[in-house]
């Protein structure tokens, strides 16, 4: 498996005492656990806070969980030397959100996109020019462009070009966090559009972060959404859309076809999760037991899986 | 467009006119002076300025203007050298603390507090009592006695830009730590350090005329604007040349240099625009 996060757990301390130790947490990942093969594309929904990015940073080494495991070709990377960890990078690449923080502004496009080829030595000097001008062709920009800053180009432009120099690493796999969501409508599809070409080109795999349902379905294979850190569904994309069985699904679907919602009102604190079920507060099926007892993953690992004991039920 | 510029920035213009100047002064020194700075003429001693002197001679008859024009090479070079040391010491402390954080980030900064605490210009004094005054040893205690607001200027910059998805994607590409500070942090954090930096060179020019005004600074009889002040203050009330020109020196130079910084600072930083520091 290409990677894979074992019950991989993040918290943040919010709050510290006298002498430096945290005595109040943010559970901002909660024993989430999924695996992306060679050339999969899975998808990760959820709303903002849902702890979605926090995951995507895990993912690629930026945070280390508190507890769990995340495996690189089966690597856990706590174990690996930093020599190893830095070969092993190479090949998980990220695309954050924000196109205008992602590049550094006193940088030239040459430089950023030749600088991963020399940190890891690939190729020779010679051809590094020319390869860099061939993933520029391949993003949809051309050479003049190399000698250009950041802030010469629209947001569309510089997320081709993270896009880019994360291709530059040569990597299997790239962690996509909101590739899109700062774009034009129109600008997202020719985005996503690249992507998906990428994909079935290249073979590279994405672990593709968002909000929107609509784009993360639009790409990927599997899905996971997310509430407060946790999982509540997995499963096959083209499943989860068509029966949802978490009434979070439910009323995410129903959101993104423009449809009433039946859920109401922000996600709760994270510092404070409710008792139970963490949905429970914002569910109009929520009883009793949904308020005392916490949920369980149901289902099989292989096909889908719920967070939700009524889900048959719904 | 450089005119253009300078209309919207008339303060850094007159700065840079003052420092542009100065610089000239210190490089043709040997050129331009009248006189020999040290060959002393008793016969001539305490003239007022006339044709002949234009800023009047000193009670051992050397020319005022000649010792001026050398005496701002000792100004620039304190200036340049002692902010150039603490730049580095100062930039240095601050992107370690700022990028590591945790535990580096709090001795370095407690330590800095400490320094904070002790007033630079007698640690200054104190140290060239041990070590004897020249102006090698000044310019290197004044660089390593105040590079603290330095690194805690740097650390701010380092610690704000650190989150920034550019250095995130520098880690995820697999950049070595000095690359990811060397490379990435650094260039753009110097905007404010070099505003610093500016108005620094005024601070060091003052600490360097008031540790020579002292006798703990530059040595006679090689001229300095502070030694000048030094030994023209016995004549105070009959020889007013003797003190009036290199005052006017130091101020119109430290001036020079805070209207530069501030002009610099307007320019690549408007957050900063108005907060008065120094």
């Amino acid at each position: 498996m290409l990677l894979s996060l074992r019950k991989v757990t993040k918290h943040f301390p919010v709050q510290r005492g006298l002498w430096g130790r945290p005595t109040a947490f943010v559970k901002a990942v909660d024993m989430v656990s999924l695996e992306v093969g060679a050339g999969q594309i899975v998808g990760i929904v959820g709303e903002s806070g849902c702890g979605k990015s926090t995951l995507g940073r895990c993912a690629v080494g930026l945070f280390e969980p508190t507890s769990g495991e995340v495996l690189w070709d089966n690597l856990e990377i706590r174990g690996l030397a930093a020599s190893q960890k830095r070969a092993h990078q190479r090949k998980f690449q990220v695309v954050f959100q924000n196109p205008y923080a992602s590049l550094n502004p006193r940088q030239k496009i040459k430089k950023i996109l030749l600088e991963p080829l020399e940190v890891h030595g690939l190729l020779r000097p010679t051809e590094r020019l020319e390869f860099v001008k061939g993933l520029l062709a391949q993003v949809g920009l051309t050479e003049e462009d190399l000698s250009k800053y950041p802030h010469e180009f629209s947001g569309g432009q510089r997320q081709r070009i993270g896009l880019a120099r994360a291709m530059a690493c040569q990597p299997d796999m790239i962690v996509l966090d909101e590739p899109v969501s700062s774009l034009d409508v129109s600008v997202q599809a020719s985005v996503l559009n690249l992507l998906s070409r990428l994909n079935q080109e290249k073979g590279i795999a994405y672990l593709f972060i968002s909000h929107d349902l609509q784009v993360v379905g639009y790409l990927s294979q599997r899905l996971l959404v997310m509430y407060l850190g946790a999982v509540v569904e997995s499963g096959k994309t083209e499943e989860v859309l068509r029966t949802p069985r978490h009434p979070y699904t439910k009323a995410l679907l129903a959101a993104s076809q423009g449809r009433w919602v039946m859920i109401e009102g922000e996600p709760p604190n994270p510092a404070k999760a409710p008792w139970g079920c963490t949905f429970h507060p914002r569910c109009p099926f929520a009883e009793d037991r949904c308020r005392q007892e916490k949920q369980q993953l149901l289902g099989d690992d292989n096909a889908w899986k719920v967070a939700c004991w009524k889900w048959d039920r719904l | 467009m450089i005119k253009r510029f300078f209309s919207h920035h008339p303060l850094m213009f007159w700065g840079g006119v003052i420092i542009t100047l100065l610089v000239l002064c210190a490089l043709t020194a040997q050129w331009i002076a009248p006189y020999d700075p040290i060959r002393q003429n008793l016969t001539q001693n305490l003239l007022p300025p006339s044709i002949h002197h234009w800023m009047g001679t000193d009670q051992y008859g050397r020319d005022v203007l000649s010792r001026l024009i050398y005496g701002s090479r000792v100004s620039l070079s304190v200036g340049l050298v002692a902010v150039s040391i603490y730049i580095l010491i100062g930039t240095t402390v601050g992107s370690v603390a700022g990028y590591y954080g945790g535990w580096v980030d709090g001795a370095l900064m407690r330590l800095v507090d400490i320094l904070l605490c002790i007033p630079t210009f007698f640690l200054i004094l104190m140290v060239i009592a041990f070590v004897g005054p020249s102006i090698i040893n000044i310019m290197v205690i004044i660089g390593v006695t105040s590079w603290t607001d330095v690194a805690r200027l740097v650390r701010g910059e380092v610690l704000a830009l650190k989150e920034r998805e550019f250095i995130q994607a520098a880690r995820v590409i697999g950049m070595k730590d000095s690359r990811i500070i060397l490379r990435h942090l650094l260039p753009n954090a110097l905007g404010p350090v070099l505003v610093v930096a500016t108005l620094g060179i005024g601070g060091a020019i003052l600490v360097e005329s008031s540790l020579s005004f002292l006798g703990l600074g530059v040595q006679p009889p090689t001229p300095s604007w502070g030694n000048m002040l030094e030994e023209g203050k016995d004549h105070l009330t009959d020889a007013w040349w003797l003190i009036t020109f290199p005052g006017m020196a130091i101020f119109l130079t430290v001036l020079g240099y805070n209207l530069l910084g501030e002009g610099l600072r307007d320019l690549l930083d408007p957050r900063l625009r108005g907060s008065g520091r120094q």
